[in-house]
């Protein structure tokens, strides 16, 4: 079976974004990039699962500039046997990038898609929702745990308000991360050695997808958040207790 | 003008109130008709909803075998249900952000994600970077399918009204995905996403053992309990006490945390509680930067000072 991987490039999630003085989006000039956490640890389960027998290829993909090719370099230096560039002019909208990556899974048909549960710049979490729907395939998404029951099931306990729900999917199907699936391994220096020579193929978006659907939702303006009021600080238990009291927070 | 269609959320017993907010935000677009669509194996949980003003019709979609939790097996029916309207909105909970976007794919649109703010029938504002910067987005789209964050809007609280309801049987229930089980950590405790008030903890409370004092002040002043991903990722505590960019968004009128430095992502989880309260030994952690009031000390020497004194 073969794995696909989706990742996308994002503002590392150390870094405090800050909005352009003139609203036009966010400072990304010299800031860190890196490959979107939750991507990070769909990336490690897909290697696990190789690791464990259930799969004998993995395959990362990602749509996005070429400045991306970090990104997939570091994504196949943590083991990935190959990647897939798939080159846009702009960034793209999740229905767009479903419709991107639902190409690539007609041309390489991966027996399970894992994909990040959001991506932390746009914090859309659509993506593999929606891939799912135009695949018509099962989704199981916010995964925490991911077990091979019989022939192509899998049992997968997704992370929900509620507390922790276990659904049974057949394969193939999209799988979407959450953050206590996995904790991604470390890539060691060799390892972006070899990495080097694993193939990457690039493609142009306008070739694979000449005609994309579904209308752009268009982003006006962006603006910093409202910040809170400056609070004070105590010195006691009494102070804080009458502060909470004369709130009428406590009685 | 606008016909709005919500997706309505219950946990089999009740209806949630993430259901009254998104009401509560669809009535601000001033819409000539609100409908809702229920998915339940419980028929009789349609009459929480038909009582609510201004909701004009509850189409009321029964399914066996916990099918009514599955985003395969309902968004079919709510993308067809959702062509004759301008508006298909459910909340951005984790029912909503798995269903939503398959109804959106459905109908050939993008989605637009936790709405905050309605500037009009086709312009919103919504949080990206964990809220680091807010957008303005705008749609011509023909369905506007959206999920509408929870944390922006008060639940609708309104009575009297008498939608009519509309049963029908599930006839879209997807082959390749079951309902296998739930657990959830049951509780006494107010529930972490509606709670006037929550208490949370995080790695600063260093073990399970130890989040014990940390319930027992929730107790004593009647909150929620909630923490950090650090707290939830040792163990201490399950994952749905998670607050955060990636966990619950809450809007309590108090909340007071417990050894949590103050991450962005966590703070994006709590920035509309009306107080916070922080309690960290570290006079320069992050959190006091967006406390109310802050206290620096040991928790393990406060809280007990505080159940003494309450
Ligand atoms: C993709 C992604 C998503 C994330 N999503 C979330 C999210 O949704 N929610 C979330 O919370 N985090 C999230 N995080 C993690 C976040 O970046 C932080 O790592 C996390 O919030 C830290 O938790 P913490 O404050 O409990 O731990 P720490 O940062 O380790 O802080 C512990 C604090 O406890 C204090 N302390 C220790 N002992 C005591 C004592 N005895 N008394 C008083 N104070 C004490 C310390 O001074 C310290 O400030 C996410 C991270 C990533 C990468
Ligand atoms: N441009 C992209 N290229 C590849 N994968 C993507 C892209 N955008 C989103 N994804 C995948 O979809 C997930 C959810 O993204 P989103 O819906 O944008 O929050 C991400 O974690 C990725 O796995």
């Amino acid at each position: 079976m073969k794995i696909l991987v989706a990742i996308k490039r994002v503002v590392d999630y150390n870094v405090r974004v800050q909005v352009k003085p003139d609203g036009s989006g966010v400072a990304t000039d010299g800031v860190k990039m890196s490959i979107n956490p939750f991507d990070e640890i769909a990336i490690e389960e897909a290697l696990r699962i190789k690791e464990q027998g259930q799969a004998d290829e993995v395959v990362v993909v990602t749509i996005g500039s070429n400045d991306s090719q970090q990104q997939l370099r570091t994504a196949m230096a943590m083991g990935a046997d190959r990647a897939i560039l798939v080159e846009a002019d702009q960034a793209v909208q999740p229905l767009q990038a479903a419709q991107v990556l639902l190409k690539v899974i007609e041309a390489e048909q991966p027996g399970l898609v894992i994909t990040g549960k959001q991506a932390i710049d746009d914090d859309n979490n659509q993506t593999p929702q929606m891939l799912a729907t135009l695949w018509n395939r099962p989704q199981a998404t916010f995964a925490s745990k991911i077990e091979f029951v019989g022939d192509n099931q899998i049992n997968v306990t997704r992370e929900v308000d509620a507390g922790l729900e276990t659904i049974q999917v057949a394969l193939p199907a999209v799988v979407s991360t959450d953050l206590r699936l996995n904790e991604p391994r470390f890539v060691k220096l060799p390892d972006i050695m070899k990495a080097k020579r694993k193939p990457l193929d690039v493609q142009a978006m306008a070739d694979l997808l000449p005609n994309a659907t579904g209308e752009a939702i268009e982003v006006l303006q962006h603006e910093a958040p409202q910040p809170r009021q400056k609070g004070i600080m105590v010195e006691t238990v009494d102070e804080l207790i009458d502060i909470l009291k004369d709130k009428g927070l406590v009685s | 003008m606008s016909k709005v269609l919500i997706l309505a959320e219950h946990n089999g017993d009740a209806i949630n109130q993430s259901t009254a907010k998104v009401l509560a935000a669809a009535k601000q677009l001033n819409p000539e008709a609100i409908d809702v669509m229920l998915f339940t194996g419980d028929a009789s949980l349609a009459g929480q909803i038909a009582g609510h003003e201004g909701v004009n019709q509850v189409f009321c979609v029964t399914c066996g075998d916990n099918h009514d939790q599955l985003a395969a097996s309902i968004a079919p029916t709510l993308a067809d249900k959702g062509k004759g309207y301008t508006h298909v909105w459910g909340p951005s909970t984790t029912f909503g952000k798995d269903v939503m976007p398959r109804v959106a794919a459905l109908l050939g649109v993008n989605q637009v994600s936790d709405i905050m703010e309605i500037i009009d029938a086709n312009t919103f504002k919504r949080p990206i970077y964990a809220g680091n910067a807010i957008i303005t987005v705008k749609t011509t789209a023909p369905q506007i399918v959206a999920t509408v964050r929870t944390a922006s809007y008060s639940a609708d609280k309104t009575s009297g009204g008498s939608a009519q309801i509309e049963e029908s049987a599930l006839s879209t229930a997807a082959e390749h995905t079951s309902f296998v089980r739930l657990s959830t950590g049951d509780s006494d405790r107010p529930d972490l996403q509606t709670a006037d008030k929550v208490i949370s903890g995080g790695r600063g409370v260093g073990s399970e053992e130890n989040f014990e004092i940390v319930y027992q002040l929730a107790d004593k002043i009647g909150a929620a309990t909630g923490a950090s991903r650090a707290a939830v990722d040792a163990g201490y505590v399950p994952n749905d006490m998670q607050v955060g960019q990636t966990g619950k968004i809450i809007a309590p009128d108090l909340y007071m945390c417990f050894g949590i430095s103050g991450a962005i992502q966590h703070l994006t989880g709590i920035k509309d509680a009306g107080t916070i309260v922080a309690i960290n030994k570290d006079g320069d952690a992050p959190i006091f930067e967006v406390a109310d009031v802050g206290l620096v000390g040991d928790l393990f020497k406060i809280i007990p000072e505080m159940m003494e004194k309450l």
